[in-house]
């Protein structure tokens, strides 16, 4: 069969992803390399001390990885549970009905532009959290942890509602032929066959939360500080990179150490995806 | 005398390592109707379907034999398979109009095959829809939606898509199996007309629809071309034993 | 005791959907409630003026318009003719599903990282500038997993008996997918691209450093001129400028307007889905 121009351009169509992911990575790692020739790998990473501009200036981006990984479990906590709590009730409970209703609200609640999060958590949650814990400023990990959750929520959900959907029927059958009733047959049946299935949509969910930009940048507060307190600002990754990349000069330091962090950032998240898809494959 | 218009020699096809029809020798009279039977899954469909190529789209599919259409190897000599298509049409088991309009689905092959002028284009569908007997019946809604119509006509409508690019042989496969028996029975004298002016190959399940409507008849089994010969011999005295088994209800 | 155990468990999935279907509702009602006290025609055809502290969002919309615009125009062949490769012409397992693990891990890398390569790439190496162009181009490179997926899938659907049909009145391969394929396919291909487009327009990390300015007088009169736009807007009235009071209001109206814009956008998109399902016969 001959085939016209297009479709012989078309594997290349398809490959582009794979470009792009490329792209990304040596773009990252190109203009992010550069800072390791004045600050060695192992200071950038378990550096201290994040002072782009001080004199001389200092590149650890230990709190700011600890300010991701905080908000980011932090996050888990809501979107788990109640991710969860959301795939089983619309794959064993509800009719059709419902299902068609509710799952619309999921699929909004994902589709909130993530600068409408963070603008709600600053105008509303943080002066409520700051008042009811009685703190100096509402900006703090904890505040990030509840609308990051909540963002991340119907990542997690959709993702194991697909694996608990395609649990067969008859195993089902078979827990209630034995005389199990509902809950039984959720918790010892069907939830450990779609187990692989949901504990991709628990990797994605933290992939999620932990790329989140606007969110962060907006309501963790932003103060580069190890600290194990959730009432505390924090400033996670990709809020470092969204703030100062408009004040780093093309070419500087600081300019390459935030290329550093996307590509910090870039290798988690690729990581994430890539064991996400191993588990999907069971 | 008849002419044969296809005729296949030493015919072999495997699905991948899976041998489906075995040395099939068969020649086909042109302007009849020939019906092939046989058990399901015996290799009917494959059959048709080597006719017009259309297991050319199934991975894995290997052929040898030849295959001659008006003595030329479908396989070899005719190098643009959608030529040979244009020559030989198809209408399938499962009645499957485009999601477009009446018009449209008629046009389509047309189109396809280079028609521009809208008003020949309109004058062909006109004549294909009459020579399937639904003008009547859909004239003033010929913009609507194929799947508005009843199964029976969607099937008459899938017949006039085969014959407006004014093919010489049609194929069916197991056209009449979703219809009801009015429809069948209309579409079996459709058949009874158009080999006039086509040559016709039917795959049916059905027993009497063979013996209504086919000239010659084939009687496969389990990928082999058993028997071969005209309807009204082979329905009174099949030569071979397997074949009146069939015809007597034994198997299948 | 088991008896309890199951009303127990049924009780916290149903508190789950509950919880979603009040973030929605609440990040909704309160973002409206408070928006719709600036909002009126002058607001959204109007300049900013006195330094961000009087007049409407104009420029914004137009922007973000623009870019979506954009995004879709770079996005949507792309996608279309990737997923026309996968399922039509990809003939190697490993090839397809090492493509898919690319469109996966695109579609996990996060926005901000986008944005750094846009800056890189299209920015500065291709020397875009600050544009329109250089917006899109991200934006598109980012939402190109949402737009191949969901044609993957409305291709997928197309059924087989339609190919063989016109196939068999001679038609090539590719006169049946431009044909029957995708006319069948369209309206899963739409909801896909709409879902993206969402995306794109409310998306800010991506086009923080590549496309946007926080205030300009002019609309934008080339694909090289930068813009304003809304979800950067927000972003910029609360943390930019020194008049909060004068502020915060026009961010309030400005996440109206965004938060409107998107969810209508998600709203189409999941009822031409729910219409295409009732609409289809085959
Ligand atoms: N795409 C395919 N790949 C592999 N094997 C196939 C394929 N299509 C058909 N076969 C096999 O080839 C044999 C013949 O199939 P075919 O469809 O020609 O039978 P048939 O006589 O038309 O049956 P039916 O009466 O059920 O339509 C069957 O055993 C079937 O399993
Ligand atoms: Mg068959």
């Amino acid at each position: 069969m001959k085939k016209n121009f297009i479709e012989r351009l078309l594997p290349i169509f398809a490959l582009l992803t794979w470009v792009f992911l490329f792209g990304i990575m040596l773009i990252l790692f190109i203009e992010g390399t550069p800072i390791f020739k004045s600050v060695p790998l192992f200071r950038f990473i378990f550096g201290r001390h994040w002072y782009p501009v001080h004199e001389p200036p200092e590149f650890g981006i230990l709190p700011l990885i600890c300010g991701s990984l905080m908000v980011t479990a932090g996050a888990l906590i809501i979107a788990i549970p109640f991710g969860l709590g959301c795939a089983i009730y619309l794959s064993e409970i509800a009719n059709r009905a419902v299902r068609e209703i509710i799952k619309p609200f999921i699929e909004m609640l994902a589709g909130v532009p993530s600068v409408v999060y963070g603008f709600f958590g600053m105008v509303l949650l943080a002066p409520f959290i700051q008042r009811i814990f009685h703190l100096s400023i509402g900006l703090t990990a904890f505040t990030a942890s509840v609308i990051l959750g909540v963002m991340a929520l119907p990542t997690v959900a959709s993702i194991a509602e697909d694996a608990i959907s395609s649990v067969p029927k008859a195993l089902r059958e078979a827990s209630f032929a034995l005389g199990a009733n509902q809950w039984e047959t959720i918790t010892r049946v069907v939830v450990p066959a779609a187990k692989s299935g949901i504990f991709a949509s628990v990797i994605l969910g933290i992939g999620r939360a932990i790329g989140e930009t606007m969110t962060v940048l907006m309501v963790a507060g932003c103060c580069a500080v190890i600290t194990p307190n959730f009432f505390k600002p924090v400033r996670p990754m990709t809020a470092t990179i969204a703030a100062e990349m408009g004040e780093a000069p093309m070419g500087s330091m600081h300019y390459h150490a935030l290329f550093a962090i996307g590509l910090v950032l870039f290798l988690i998240t690729i990581g994430l995806s890539l064991i996400a898809e191993h588990f999907k494959e069971r | 005398m008849v002419n044969h218009k296809i005729i296949t020699k030493n015919l072999d096809l495997w699905y991948g390592d899976s041998p489906c029809l075995k040395n099939i020798n068969i020649s086909i009279p042109e302007n009849a109707v020939t019906a092939i039977m046989g058990p399901s899954g015996c290799g009917k469909s494959t059959l048709l379907r080597v006719f017009n190529r259309l297991n050319d789209l199934i991975d894995g599919t290997r052929i040898t034999g030849k295959v001659l259409l008006d003595e030329q190897d479908i396989y070899k000599d005719i190098k643009d398979i959608f030529h040979l298509r244009k020559k030989v049409g198809m209408v399938f088991q499962k009645v499957n109009p485009f999601p477009k309009t009446i018009f449209e689905n008629v046009a389509y092959g047309l189109k396809i095959h280079g028609w521009k002028d809208k008003t020949k284009i309109e004058k062909k569908v006109h004549d294909s829809i009459i020579d399937v007997g639904l003008w009547d019946e859909v004239k003033d809604c010929l913009h609507k939606n194929a799947f508005s119509l009843s199964g029976g006509q969607q099937q008459r409508l899938c017949i006039a898509r085969a014959i407006a690019i004014e093919p010489e042989v049609v194929l069916f496969d197991e056209p009449c199996s979703a219809l009801d028996p009015i429809s069948t029975a209309k579409i079996e004298q459709l058949i009874e007309e158009l080999k006039q002016k086509y040559t016709i190959i039917i795959v049916t399940h059905n027993l009497q629809q063979a013996a209504r409507v086919s000239d010659y008849t084939a009687f496969m089994l389990l990928g082999d071309l058993i028997e071969f010969s005209e309807t009204n011999q082979m329905f009174t005295t099949p030569k071979d034993k397997r074949t009146e088994n069939y015809l007597t209800g034994k198997f299948g | 005791m088991r008896k309890q155990k199951e009303l127990i468990g049924l009780l916290a999935l149903r508190i789950s959907i509950l919880f979603v279907v009040i973030s929605f509702l609440a990040i909704l009602i309160f973002i409206s409630i408070k928006g719709f006290k600036v909002l009126n025609i002058g607001f959204l055809l109007e300049v900013p003026k006195d330094g961000m502290t009087k007049g409407g969002i104009f420029p914004a919309i137009i922007g973000t318009l623009y870019l979506s615009i954009g995004t879709i125009i770079f996005a949507l062949p792309l996608g279309v003719l990737s997923a026309i490769y996968l399922i039509e012409y990809a003939k190697h397992k490993g090839l397809i599903k090492t493509i898919r693990i690319g469109v996966d891990a695109l579609a996990g890398v996060p926005s901000v990282v986008f944005g750094l390569f846009g800056l890189a790439v299209f920015v500065k190496l291709f020397n875009f500038g600050v544009s329109i162009l250089s917006g899109a181009l991200t934006l598109g490179i980012m939402i190109l997993p949402v737009i191949i997926k969901a044609s993957e899938e409305a291709i997928l659907a197309v059924p087989q008996e339609f190919k063989e049909a016109s196939f068999a009145v001679g038609a090539t391969k590719w006169q049946t997918i431009t044909k029957i394929v995708l006319p069948t396919a369209l309206p899963g291909i739409i909801t896909g691209t709409i879902l993206g487009i969402g995306r794109a327009a409310g998306e800010t990390a991506p086009i923080l450093f590549t496309a946007v300015t926080f205030y300009q007088r002019l609309l934008p009169h080339s694909i090289f001129d930068e813009v304003m736009a809304l979800p950067y807007h927000i972003y910029a009235l609360m943390t930019e400028g020194t008049a909060s009071e004068y502020q915060v209001p026009i961010a309030y109206g400005t996440a109206v307007v965004l938060l409107g814009l998107v969810m209508s956008i998600n709203f189409i998109a999941i009822l031409i889905r729910i219409r295409g399902r009732r609409a289809k016969k085959w």
